[in-house]
């Protein structure tokens, strides 16, 4: 069987004298859509911005397909493969949604200052071929009509459609969604919950922060559960939701929505 | 191709306008109107690059005069070195672009007030030593300073008889300077730019090299000023130290800021306007205050700038 | 060189160290109270020392500078309501370009009331011929006065926000202002006094240095960039800080000219400014990092 897309060893972290990544290890095969489940503080968010290089681990080792990411700065753990959405959306302000999403395809495109400033004669066919897949990406959300609007103006719900687009932008390998059902009705959650497995679907693999437990439920391949920095179940959906341990850490926490 | 009108349009119209402007004066015998006219060129350039750092990377420079004065002072010494006379235009921008790597490299890791500072401080650094220094002529500045020879008869002088030339090749940069602004603020680099702006973190997590890019514009910014500091070095044929002082690097925020943080058109326009008036004497004793005011009233009223405020985008 | 000149270029430097502290602290109070950085701080020690010197003319001396530190404070206050009091959470960029507009046209205000001619107070006791012998060394009985001042300053203001109500009050407000206002804090009032404190000391202490160092209506830049680099050095928002930090400058530059031209003393406290910027921003004295 081949290795994992992407292996977690060992990985500690603290902020100031609070530990609060404590030797946690897992693995993510290529394909799938693993969820992270926990109570609230218990290292969610932190273990994404690790994965994704906004913090560097004080120990352990996270490696993306034989390659060794901590430690590396976000954006080359982001050319290496990794895009990833925000808990509380980070669209950039004064831009469209359009243009929020091209920069979203930094990576696939070429191009610096030097071309940038001679023009169009050297960027134009680029830059228009980026302009139509950031379109059609828009387009399969169910977002097309919104390019040209400003994109931080948006209703809440429509942002974090517009962030997923974005990161989709960036044919990433593995995708990080932090909590993106936050905010959203059972409606929306649905549709998300289609939207995640149509991403699934077109080969990328997805590790998702959630507390939604239908979302969960409904749409992931494998699920981890953490608790003050450290794992305590991983397996199928339906094993984790039957582990003692599990059940113990959730019971009387009321931040959690149950099918 | 409706976007390309819009974006290279205003350039032709640009550069029509200059044409016009210099056909009028001289048909008006108002010839020497175009001395002030070259002279708020070469500090618009200055604006020009601050804009690009200022409002579309989203950094703070308190000390733009400083790499202006690099550029100027850099040109008249190498000129005086009389060792080949197109050498010192290239060089002395050169000397200015290695200044601001080195300077920014560990400045741009700095936000907010502590960028600012820093760079209010280099500013202060460079004038003090040029108000130090023999060689650069102390308090008095350097003067005598040799016209900069193009190519056939044409030079960058401030000689009478080649005012009109000298009118257009001011002009004549602010448009090649304007085109390459305006082509990378509509480039992968100008979205990437902005997006830093929006949110460094975000567009890290896209790929974009946050640092790098920033370090490129501070750089890019400080080549403008010094273009324009050079090439006014050898038309006015003189430089003072008062270039490097803390109020006219002020002056050029001032200017980028009311014209629209964001906003090249905005800046230039505000730029020329207000630099020729200044040049002109038009604000009299009350020169410093009104820039100063500038700065106030905008920030208070109309952030987005003079333009944003009448309605008009971009 | 001898130890005597040695010492005197030091008492001299731990004078200017001094107004730097204060212009450091001023920084520093302002900054707990509202997170801004007020570029305009070097002006009120240069309005003080005008106020005080065409007050002087009519009024004994120790009631124009009174007089000025109130006046000055008053400014501070008035710079507070009518610029900076209404905006709505500005972005740091915006803030910072309005308080340098402000400092310019407190600036230009000096060069239009007054002129651009250097002025100076009278001494405060004795005249510029008298000194006073001090460990070898010859030195002027402002300075003493200076350095009195100026600690007075420090030691009152330390009182003051150690045992007053209002003073405890500021420094909740400081490091939380939710709570603060919960307990019925109310923040406006915290910054007004800030603004008004900061004022009426760099007033104080511009009238302090003005016999030595003179007044001159563009003075405040260069000592605004010096105190802010005691700021930085001690670590925004740290008093006893301040004061080490600035004196530590005052010393250094003080020191600098037997080993530079006259010319680049100024040059050495940004020198500073920028080594402690870009090598340790938090300060040598605090121990979180910089923002």
């Amino acid at each position: 069987m081949s290795r994992p897309l992407l292996e977690v060893r060992g990985l500690h972290h603290w902020f100031g004298g609070l530990h609060v990544i404590d030797d946690v290890s897992f693995s993510c095969r290529a394909g799938i859509v693993k969820a992270i489940i926990g109570p609230n503080g218990a290292g969610k968010t932190t273990l994404f911005n690790l994965i994704a290089g906004s913090i560097v681990p004080a120990e352990g080792s996270i490696v993306l397909d034989g390659r060794q990411t901590a430690g590396l700065p976000p954006h080359r753990v982001a050319a290496l493969g990794i895009s990833r959405t925000f808990q509380a959306t980070r669209l950039f302000p004064g831009m469209s949604v359009l243009e929020n999403v091209m920069v979203g395809r930094y990576l696939q495109t070429r191009g610096g200052f030097l071309a940038g400033m001679i023009g169009p004669a050297l960027t134009a066919r680029g830059d228009a071929a980026a302009r139509r897949e950031c379109r059609g990406i828009l387009d399969e959300l169910g977002a097309g009509h919104l390019a040209d609007q400003e994109a931080t103006r948006l209703p809440f719900g429509r942002q974090r459609v517009v962030e997923i687009a974005r990161a989709l932008a960036a044919a990433p390998r593995l995708l990080l969604l932090d909590e993106p059902a936050c905010g959203l009705n059972p409606s929306e959650t649905e549709t998300l919950g289609t939207l995640i497995a149509g991403i699934r679907q077109s080969g990328i693999t997805v590790l998702i922060v959630e507390h939604d437990m239908s979302l969960v439920m409904g749409v992931s391949d494998e699920v981890l559960a953490i608790s003050a920095g450290r794992r305590i179940a991983e397996g199928t959906p339906r094993e984790v939701q039957a582990d003692p341990e599990v059940v113990a850490v959730y019971l009387g926490d009321p931040d959690v929505s149950r099918p | 191709m409706k976007a390309y009108l819009t974006r290279y349009l205003p350039i032709l119209g640009l550069a029509i306008l200059v044409a016009a402007l210099q056909a009028a004066l001289s048909a008006l015998k108002l010839e020497y109107y175009m001395t002030q006219l070259t002279m708020a060129a070469y500090y618009t350039l200055v604006s020009l690059g601050l804009c690009l750092l200022m409002g579309y990377a989203g950094q703070v420079s308190m000390g733009h005069g400083g790499f202006f004065a690099i550029g100027g002072y850099g040109a008249a010494v190498i000129a005086g070195l009389g060792i080949a006379s197109w050498l010192s235009i290239p060089a002395a921008v050169l000397i200015a672009a290695l200044v601001a790597a080195a300077v920014g490299v560990p400045a741009l890791r700095l936000r907010g007030h502590y960028l600012a500072m820093a760079t209010l401080a280099f500013g202060i650094i460079v004038l003090r030593v040029l108000l130090g220094t023999k060689l650069f002529g102390e308090a008095d500045g350097l003067s005598d300073i040799p016209g900069f020879r193009l190519f056939a008869g044409i030079a960058i002088s401030g000689k009478r008889a080649l005012r009109v030339q000298n009118y257009y090749i001011a002009w004549t940069l602010v448009v090649v300077g304007m085109l390459l602004a305006v082509n990378l603020v509509n480039s992968r680099v100008g979205r990437a730019l902005r997006a830093i702006h929006g949110n460094e973190d975000a567009a890290a997590a896209m790929g974009v090299p946050v640092a790098r890019y920033k370090l490129a514009t501070f750089v890019l910014s400080a080549v403008y000023a010094a273009l324009g500091g050079a090439c006014l070095a050898h038309f006015n044929g003189g430089i003072g130290p008062g270039e490097a002082s803390v109020l006219k690097s002020v002056r050029y925020v001032a200017l980028v800021a009311a014209g629209g943080m964001g906003s090249l058109w905005g800046t230039l326009a505000v730029s020329t306007v207000l630099t020729f008036l200044s040049l002109r004497g038009a604000f009299g004793l009350y020169d410093d205050a009104v820039f100063g005011a500038i700065l106030v009233v905008i920030m208070l009223f109309a952030p987005d700038g003079i333009l944003r405020l009448l309605g008009i985008r971009r | 060189m001898g130890a005597a000149p040695l010492l005197q270029y030091l008492l001299a430097g731990i004078a200017t160290g001094g107004v730097y502290a204060v212009v450091a602290i001023g920084f520093s109070i302002v900054y707990n109270a509202t997170g801004i950085i007020n570029f305009a701080q070097g002006e009120f020690l240069m309005l003080g020392g005008m106020i005080a010197i065409s007050l002087a003319r009519i009024l004994p001396l120790p009631v124009a500078i009174l007089a000025a530190v109130l006046v000055t404070g008053l400014a501070g206050v008035a710079v507070q309501l009518v610029f900076l009091s209404w905006l709505k959470s500005p972005t740091v960029l915006r803030m910072i370009i309005i308080t340098i507009g402000l400092s310019i046209l407190l600036r230009e205000a000096g060069l239009h009331i007054w002129d651009e001619k250097v002025h100076a107070l009278p001494f405060f006791s004795g005249d510029e011929t008298s000194s006073i012998a001090l460990l070898g060394a010859r030195v002027s009985p402002q300075v003493l006065w200076v350095l009195g001042l100026s600690a007075l300053m420090v030691v009152s203001l330390g009182l003051f926000f150690r045992s007053t109500l209002l003073g405890r009050a500021m420094r909740a407000c400081a490091s939380n202002p939710t709570a603060a206002r919960l307990c019925g804090i109310r923040a406006s009032t915290v910054v007004t006094l800030s603004f008004f404190l900061a004022a009426a000391m760099g007033a104080l202490a511009g009238c302090a240095i003005s016999p030595l160092t003179q007044t001159r209506y563009d003075m405040g830049s260069s000592l605004a960039v010096k105190g802010f680099t005691c700021a930085v050095l001690g670590g925004l928002g740290s008093i006893p800080a301040a004061v080490t930090a600035g004196l530590v400058v005052g010393i250094l530059e003080a020191a600098s000219v037997s080993v530079l031209p006259l010319a680049y003393k100024d040059v050495v406290a940004m020198g500073i400014l920028l080594v402690i910027l870009f090598v340790r921003p938090q300060g040598l004295f605090t121990r979180r990092r910089a923002r």
